[in-house]
């Protein structure tokens, strides 16, 4: 297929200002009987629910468009739209080119007929005619190499060849447009590699796909653009990288929240307080996002509402399972001469450090003492909540500075070289 | 993005048939003959048994009827016209008690591809017609062997088959748009459907009853009407007719006003319904 990106060819997919709600009944009316009795009710209905609220965007020809969100976010129902599965309640969706869905591989599949039946039964499914899925059915057997099995009914296969079978009939089924939904989260390491062989293909042969997904790795490697969806509106659409990052961030930066909100545990005479507290990166920038093996800080604000000698400030870092992974305090400062300070004054409290904690969330748990560490003004446990971020996973709680060697010891090497 | 009008082709969501009618046959023909290859193929003696459980049920009824009461004695052709009225009715309830629940049984599909969703009722009404083909040939054996001669009324045999089945596809695109709201509808249906068992001339012949009155009533319901005339038509021309046993043809206006409804309230229901249905399962 020919595929140019010119100004005046149409768009292969829009999507213009879509809304959708669904109604949750509050009380799931299954029956005649039950309608009948909650009529006579006060209060019984249903509330809306609005899965998309005025989503609006156009996909080129030939382009590789991922949708990514978080669960919830609505970006199942917005494929759904476009395949057409859901009505949308309001605004329109156009395509040009045949359209293929893919929200879950097999679909239709019967596990009591033959995989020559259920190859032809699926492709009809997704839109061919009984003649063309008949035409293709070689080649879908070839590409999932079961010519040995065509006969075997399906519920005696195993489910690698299972997941074969379905991704080789979605791929020949050939649409200009294909909207799929997490089917990479199926199948081993060696299928998803095929995958992304296969969508690799595609994508030179010009088709326009549009995919759902949670896996960022796919979204950067794949799309020429992505949009982000949170709670069924459009967050950013451009470019992948940076949505992928946002995507990171909205995942795993939610519940950190407002800090100034989050009252929490807190103990101590009160005599200074730690008023807030966050996280830097090495731009010095705050971040609730901490990347693997960059330098980073800690840093907290200390307000004194008496006066006070050489208070000593401290923070504890966990991990989510509550092991101490690092604690750092101001007792190395000058044997611990922190100064004096009159009620009303503030500090910073700031601990630099290489980020050498493996992935995962962290918290943060900072205190004060004084009286030479007698008496505690203010301790605020698991204050403050951050996200290391990183591929690098070792196993170890964290990743100490190191080198690793394997050598052939003495005379092993010569007899067995 | 200002809304061109052309922009390409629109995408309005599901519908009953969606304007896709090859597609519409394409699918409704390969689900019914994949539906019906299960049955036929999924036990060893799979026909048998879809063969066996009409001819058992008259079996039964022949011999309560000709040893035990003595009810049919002086009906002509007793066994053919019991065969076939339980063949007929078998279609019906079949076709109708699968088509119930069918659009919850295919929620995989109904949820997860866009296809016209009037496939899904039409594809019980399809494989229980398969069903009634096969049947149907052994009451033409049986009926030949038992002295049944053909005859110029055996024409009107596909007329009343063909408005048996739109009798069976009104109800069942009925029945299965309105179980995905009602749930208890399966439950009613069952109880009606013995209703109609017993409403229709199926286990007895019409001139068992005395009442003139009742064997008028009878006639209303569209399959008594229906399984009334296939006896006259195949079995016996000497029967009474459906018309004759209603009391004039005009009266047939109702069963055949009835059987209208019910295919055109059934289409108009399920095609309102058809959108929302995958948000409603």
């Amino acid at each position: 297929m020919a595929v140019g990106t010119s100004p005046e060819q149409l768009p292969a997919v829009v999507v213009d200002n879509v809304s959708k709600q669904f109604r949750v009944p509050r009380e799931r009316m299954h029956t005649i009987k039950e309608r009948a009795l909650n009529a006579l009710k006060p209060g019984a209905g249903h509330d809306t629910f609005e899965a998309l609220r005025d989503v609006s965007f156009s996909v080129q020809p030939g382009e590789f468009f991922g949708i990514v969100g978080r669960n919830g976010s609505g970006k199942s129902t917005l494929l759904k739209c476009m395949a057409g599965i859901y009505r949308v309640d309001g605004g329109q969706i156009y395509v040009n080119g045949s359209l293929s869905t893919f929200i879950e591989l097999g679909v239709g599949f019967n596990p009591d007929l033959a995989a020559r039946d259920n190859v032809v039964l699926n492709a009809i499914m997704l839109g061919l005619s009984p003649r063309e899925a008949r035409d293709r059915f070689d080649r879908v057997i070839e590409f999932a190499e079961l010519e040995d099995f065509v006969d075997l009914k399906l519920k005696n296969y195993s489910s690698g060849m299972h997941v074969r079978l379905a991704f080789s009939v979605m791929i020949q089924a050939d649409a200009d447009i294909l909207l799929i939904d997490e089917v990479l989260a199926v199948g081993d390491a060696s299928f998803q590699q095929k995958c992304f062989d296969v969508f690799q293909g595609l994508k030179d042969a010009g088709k326009t796909m549009l995919f759902v997904t949670h896996d960022m790795g796919a979204v950067q490697r794949f799309c020429d653009r992505a949009l982000l969806i949170e709670s069924g509106e459009v967050k950013t659409i451009g470019d992948p990288q940076r949505v992928g990052n946002q995507y990171v961030e909205l995942n795993f930066g939610r519940d950190i929240g407002d800090q100034a909100a989050d009252e929490g545990e807190r103990y101590g005479s009160q005599g200074a307080q730690v008023v807030e507290a966050w996280f830097e990166d090495e731009h010095g920038q705050r971040t609730t996002t901490l990347p693997q093996g960059k330098p980073c800080a800690f840093r907290a604000r200390v307000e004194f509402r008496e006066h006070m000698e050489h208070p000593a400030v401290a923070v504890l870092i966990e991990n989510d399972r509550h092991h101490p992974l690092f604690a750092a305090s101001t007792d190395v400062i000058n044997n611990g001469d922190t100064g004096v300070y009159q009620a009303g004054e503030s500090a910073v409290f700031t601990v630099s450090f290489e980020n050498a904690i493996t992935p995962g969330r962290i918290y943060a748990s900072p205190w004060i003492v004084h009286r030479r560490g007698t008496e505690l003004a203010d301790r605020r446990p698991r204050m403050l909540s951050a996200l290391v971020a990183g591929a690098h996973v070792s196993g170890g709680l964290v990743d100490l500075p190191h080198d690793v060697a394997l050598e052939r010891s003495g005379a092993g090497a010569q007899v067995h070289a | 993005m200002s809304a061109q009008p052309a922009l390409g082709r629109p995408i309005r969501g599901p519908s009953a048939l969606g304007g896709e009618f090859g597609r519409f046959v394409h699918l409704t023909r390969t689900l019914a003959v994949s539906d019906f290859k299960l049955r036929f193929f999924g036990s060893a003696l799979g026909y048998f048994w879809q063969l066996m459980r009409p001819l058992l049920l008259f079996g039964v009824l022949y011999l309560v009827f000709t040893q035990a009461i003595k009810l049919g004695a002086s009906v002509k052709f007793l066994p053919v016209v019991l065969l076939t009225s339980i063949v007929l009715y078998t279609f019906f309830a079949e076709s109708t008690a699968q088509a119930v629940t069918a659009v919850v049984d295919r929620e995989q599909l109904v949820r997860k591809i866009q296809f016209p969703r009037l496939v899904i009722p039409t594809t019980t009404v399809v494989t229980a017609s398969f069903n009634l083909g096969l049947n149907f040939l052994v009451i033409l054996i049986f009926a030949l062997a038992s002295g049944v001669e053909p005859h110029r009324s055996w024409l009107q045999v596909p007329i009343i088959l063909i408005l048996l089945m739109a009798l069976a596809f009104g109800t069942a695109t009925l029945l299965s748009a309105l179980f995905v709201r009602f749930r208890d509808v399966k439950p009613i249906w069952d109880v009606l459907l013995q209703v109609f068992l017993y409403g229709s001339p199926v286990i007895y012949a019409i001139e068992t009853i005395d009442s003139p009155e009742a064997r008028e009533i009878l006639m209303l319901n569209p399959l008594g009407a229906l399984l009334q005339q296939m006896r006259h038509a195949l079995i016996d021309p000497t029967a009474p007719s459906a018309a004759a046993v209603a009391g004039g043809w005009e009266r047939l206006l109702i069963p055949g006003g009835i059987l209208v409804a019910v295919v055109v309230v059934g289409y108009w229901y399920f095609n309102r319904e058809a959108p929302r249905i995958a948000e409603e399962l």
